[in-house]
């Protein structure tokens, strides 16, 4: 198309910024960025330093609050593991020395992972760690849990031998009977195999990664005494010293590294 | 069966089971359940390495 008779052809709008400048935030005005929107809420939900803190309070240094970490250290090394597993094929995880090896490494960091993860649950229970606006992160630990069975059980009917078509003929009573058979079939080794290696894999991981991120935000959950001598403390009512920051004026100060924060 | 002349335990048989009443169980499993609990309370009852060191330094006001 061409131009009207008279009219000069558009000019290319000359950039009245050099590339080089960086660009002006606009003054007064919200900016409508998705980017600019997430990274504001990100800090504002999850500044940096309690994302990663370099002190936790004292009574973390428990036993009991390690259990947490021992379970995302085991789920690392089921992954890893898998990966290779994943990599290599059945043939070689039956038939050879190293394969074997990986295989075990596999299956026993899968037990400490569910042996990690209850004691975990456990412990949180006994300590209603869903106190203080903690609910989500209970309930997201309690639905890794949940999540983590069928992952496993996948992996026991992946595993081809007689010991995985033994599971999965007793196993597939059980779905049929609560009705999912029809789209969760034991029988079916490819679509077991999907769920084991790819789609409940990466379900566990980013609800972990939820989880922990919910930790960072709320901070781990204190023992119940101590919540209960911080609600005195703030009222007021203890030694007469009201406690503005828990973090730094109560009973469970910060006090340096002090293991697991789950 | 060169698996099995290798194996820690002979595994050539059923595996035993607690039955007791509508529970059933395998010997393994109970030995797992039970190392869980002997576990968590351990982990209530012992003491953290450090844990009172950094207390006192806390209540004295020095590094931690």
């Amino acid at each position: 198309m061409s131009a009207a008779p008279g009219v000069p052809p558009n000019p290319v709008p000359p950039n009245p910024v050099p590339p080089s400048a960086p660009p002006t935030p606009a003054v007064g005005t919200r900016s409508k960025s998705w980017t600019v929107k997430l990274r504001e809420r990100g800090v504002r939900e999850l500044p940096p330093e309690r994302l990663l803190p370099d002190g936790q309070p004292t009574y973390v240094a428990s036993w009991i609050y390690v259990f947490g970490v021992a379970s995302i250290a085991s789920l690392i090394v089921i992954i890893g593991s898998g990966m290779i597993l994943a990599l290599k094929g059945p043939a070689w995880w039956h038939e050879t020395g190293v394969g074997h090896f990986f295989n075990s490494i596999h299956l026993w960091s899968v037990e400490m992972f569910f042996f990690a993860m209850v004691v975990h649950l456990w412990g949180k229970y006994w300590m209603a760690a869903w106190r203080g606006g903690r609910a989500r992160v209970w309930i997201t630990g309690a639905i890794v849990f949940l999540v983590a069975v069928p992952c496993a059980l996948t992996g026991y009917v992946s595993q081809q031998n007689f010991d995985s078509q033994w599971i999965a003929t007793q196993a597939k009573d059980a779905m049929n009977s609560v009705g999912v058979g029809a789209f969760f079939n034991l029988t079916n080794f490819g679509q077991m195999y999907s769920y084991h290696i790819l789609l409940l894999p990466i379900a566990v991981v980013l609800l972990v990664i939820l989880h922990v991120l919910l930790v960072r935000r709320n901070g781990v959950v204190p023992p119940i005494e101590i919540d209960e001598r911080l609600a005195a403390m703030r009222a007021g009512s203890a030694d007469g010293r009201r406690v503005e920051n828990p973090d730094t004026d109560g009973p469970g100060a910060l006090a340096g590294p002090a293991g697991d924060q789950s | 069966m060169s698996v099995l002349a290798t194996a820690v335990f002979n595994l050539y048989h059923p595996a035993h089971t607690v039955d007791w009443e509508f529970i059933h169980l395998s010997v393994a499993n109970v030995v797992v359940i039970g190392l869980m609990l002997i576990v968590f309370f351990l982990a209530i009852l012992l003491p953290f390495p450090g844990a009172a060191r950094r207390a006192a330094a806390r209540r004295g006001g020095g590094p931690s």
